[in-house]
């Protein structure tokens, strides 16, 4: 457990965190985009975790974060989902290139 | 307050006739017109009455009778609009309201049944009205104001026809031509009240006439291209008065301004407006007269050259009312050489009382005229001499009216006529002998042309000859028997006027209008009447030998003189000049340039910024492609950025 250092932690977290936003910015499929968002909403949570645990290991402040996070995520999910299932009665579709009624 | 009444009537009346007249009013519009018009002539002459009549002392005050202010600038200036009583203002209520009066009454025939008779009244009151309010002005900014309305009146009703291309043309002359003169006029008054610091017209003649006063002192020391301040004020006024007169050279209007109906020529572009001009030199005359002669010598010369000229063309004229139109023009020529010959106070101001005496019985005769040649187009459907002839017998009233109404503008006594220019002639033989030749020469030529006119009407050819034309036109035979001599609504007219004609002769005119207010004897004596009646008769007998009966005598003398006459025929091209200089110069060195930087360089430049910012704006317009991809990006590079900027400046 204490072989493997903050920094190497941090890392994953990061690359975690950029493949998310790559995912949100690049996939057009709705779901994967709310995919991508889930991926780095959980970066954020191992970096509270791994700074929680390696600086401060006598509070629970960024524990309790966490699971506030993944309460709200949740929520988002559900939130996003109903939003994605509203758009495909619209239009038939869940690409989110259709869904560009912002422009007009 | 019967006063306020005389202008406000025909006012009342063009507001409810141009409202609600052609939807409501139409059948009843002429009635309503002429009475109300009707009253306002008995309210002035019952004004005439007790200001002349009932008047005791020696001499004609002026009286301000009702005053409002009602643009105050400073202490001492300020645009009043006002009533003033006088005697050349009482004077022209009478001739305004009772000329109108008659050409209302004849328009209840003239006019009847077209399409927008009400329009024709609201009109007609309209002019009525605007022109006693430039009557009875106190201030020479109301006398600008109705001035202009006037202007429009007559623009109104000479385009009267609008579906008549020359009728539009025509209207849209007179408009241009009287507003360029209008510029000067209006230059003229901020001249000479920016020296006089007041508007008003008393105020005005007295600070320039006194010779102790400081104001005619500034007025006359300031000069410009050589000449002071005060003559170029009272030129430019007078070129007002000029284009709204029709003295040469701003006459080109008056001739097409005959596209009107014929009773609005007869009481704007013979009688009434016409005159305006004369009118406002009259009311400025003590400044013309006692402080600046110059521009007086300018305003004899400019009438003397329009009697004659005017007169001469009149000679070659085939259309009626353009002889009739160029007669008007010579005969103002005659009111305002008057007003040029004359001086201020006492026996000098002849010329004054001859000047307006003019003005008073040229407008029956005048309207008179017009009137029985609107009865002969009203029968003939045609304005042209050739169409006409031997119609004695078929209008009886209308060939006496006219045989009058010809005989007073030639100067036969005892007609109204000779009285009125005898006076002006001794004026003129008192004060420039030059000046009383050519309006002698003018006087004779003046009864040429109206007897040529006369007899070209009602002799020349045979009744049963001049059937022929009509017949053959077809439509116009019926018309001709249904029409005979117009309603009694038109002869009426006739009748009055031609008593008018008869009788304004013998009215002691010097009594009453006089250049100071004191009473004038009107000299009269038999040897200076004898050269200008021996001359109408001349000219009389001239026209009788040439067109009594049908003949080549007058073709053949044409042909002899025929370049002059072809000039005159073609009104010695002046309306070709003004085309010239408008369209060749003014188009091409003005016109052309000014419309040339207005499309380039103005119209260029609103249009270079309109597509600098469509430019910028479609460089712009990629980012908003409302993919909400896209803008996730927007957001993140933007939380990046803030991120290395907190980065930099934070640490």
């Amino acid at each position: 457990m204490s072989g493997v250092p903050l920094t190497h932690i941090i890392i994953v977290s990061t690359l975690l965190f950029f493949i998310g936003a790559y995912g949100f910015l690049t996939r057009r499929n709705l779901i994967a985009m709310l995919m991508s968002v889930e991926l780095m909403l959980n970066s954020v949570n191992i970096n509270f975790i791994a700074f929680n645990k390696y600086l401060f290991p006598d509070n629970l402040d960024g524990l309790v974060y966490t699971i506030f996070i993944i309460a709200i995520a949740a929520a988002e999910a559900a939130v996003a989902i109903a939003i994605i299932i509203n758009l495909f009665r619209n239009t038939r579709s869940i690409d989110a290139e259709d869904a560009d009624q912002l422009k007009n | 307050m019967n006063l306020l009444l005389i202008p406000l009537l025909p006012f009342a009346t063009f507001l409810l006739l141009g409202i609600f007249g052609r939807k409501y009013l139409s059948p009843v519009a002429g009635i309503i017109g002429t009475t109300s018009l009707l009253v306002s002539a008995l309210l002035s002459l019952q004004t005439a009455y007790s200001y002349f009549i009932q008047h005791t002392g020696e001499v004609y005050t002026s009286i301000v009778a009702w005053k409002m202010t009602w643009l105050p600038f400073s202490q001492d200036v300020s645009i009043d609009i006002g009533f003033m009583l006088d005697p050349i203002s009482v004077m022209m209520l009478v001739v305004v309201t009772v000329v109108s009066l008659m050409v209302h009454l004849y328009s209840l025939g003239y006019m009847k049944g077209d399409e927008r008779f009400a329009t024709y009244y609201a009109f007609l009151s309209l002019f009525t009205f605007s022109m006693l309010g430039l009557v009875v002005s106190v201030n020479i900014f109301q006398i600008y104001m109705f001035w202009e309305l006037v202007g429009v009146s007559s623009f109104l009703l000479i385009g009267y026809y609008f579906d008549k291309p020359s009728a539009v043309a025509a209207s849209k002359k007179a408009f241009i031509v009287t507003r360029f003169a209008d510029l000067g006029f209006l230059i003229g008054i901020l001249i000479l009240s920016y020296h006089a610091h007041t508007l008003d017209f008393p105020t005005l003649i007295q600070r320039l006439t006194a010779s102790d006063s400081t104001y005619l002192t500034s007025a006359i020391g300031s000069s410009f291209l050589g000449l002071s301040a005060l003559t170029w004020g009272l030129v430019l006024v007078f070129m007002g008065g000029a284009g709204k007169s029709a003295m040469f050279p701003l006459h080109i209007w008056l001739p097409d301004a005959m596209e009107g109906p014929t009773p609005v020529s007869a009481l704007i572009h013979a009688a009434t407006m016409v005159v305006a001009g004369v009118f406002l030199v009259a009311r400025l005359f003590p400044i013309y007269a006692i402080s600046c002669p110059g521009a007086l010598e300018l305003v004899m010369w400019t009438g003397a050259i329009s009697a004659m000229f005017a007169a001469i063309i009149a000679c070659t004229q085939t259309d009626i009312k353009r002889v009739l139109a160029y007669s008007t023009m010579s005969q103002i020529g005659y009111m305002m050489f008057a007003l040029g010959v004359a001086g201020y106070g006492g026996e000098n101001g002849l010329g004054f009382t001859a000047s307006m005496f003019h003005l008073f019985t040229h407008a029956f005769f005048k309207a008179l005229l017009f009137l029985g040649a609107g009865a002969v187009i009203h029968m003939i459907h045609s304005n042209e001499m050739k169409d006409m002839g031997g119609l004695r017998k078929s209008m009886p009233i209308t060939h006496i009216t006219f045989l009058i109404a010809c005989l007073a503008i030639a100067g036969i006594p005892p007609f109204a006529g000779f009285f009125s220019k005898e006076e002006i002639l001794s004026a003129a033989w008192n004060a420039n002998k030059t000046i009383y030749y050519i309006a002698l020469l003018t006087a004779g030529i003046t009864a040429f042309y109206m007897f040529r006119l006369y007899y070209n009407i009602f002799w020349s050819k045979d009744s049963s000859k001049h059937e022929t034309p009509n017949d053959a036109k077809g439509h116009h035979a019926s018309d001709h028997d249904g029409h005979g001599e117009g309603t009694w609504t038109m002869k009426i007219p006739l009748l009055i006027l031609s008593i008018g004609a008869i009788t304004a002769g013998f009215i002691p005119f010097g009594n009453f209008v006089s250049s100071d207010g004191h009473h004038l004897h009107l000299p009269f004596e038999i040897t200076n009447a004898i050269m200008p009646i021996a001359v109408a008769l001349a000219g009389i007998l001239m026209a009788t030998a040439l067109y009594k009966t049908e003949n080549d005598k007058s073709d053949k003398i044409a042909a002899a003189v025929s370049g002059l006459y072809k000039s005159a025929y073609h009104k010695f091209y002046i309306d070709e000049v003004y085309l010239f200089v408008t369209k060749k110069i003014l188009f091409n060195l003005v016109g052309r340039p000014a419309a040339w930087i207005d499309k380039n360089i103005v119209d260029g430049a609103v249009n270079g910024v309109a597509s600098l910012v469509m430019w910028k704006a479609n460089l712009i317009k990629s980012i908003q492609s409302g993919k909400v991809q896209d803008y996730a990006l927007y957001f993140y590079i933007g939380v990046f950025g803030l991120a290395v900027l907190a980065i930099y400046l934070v640490k």
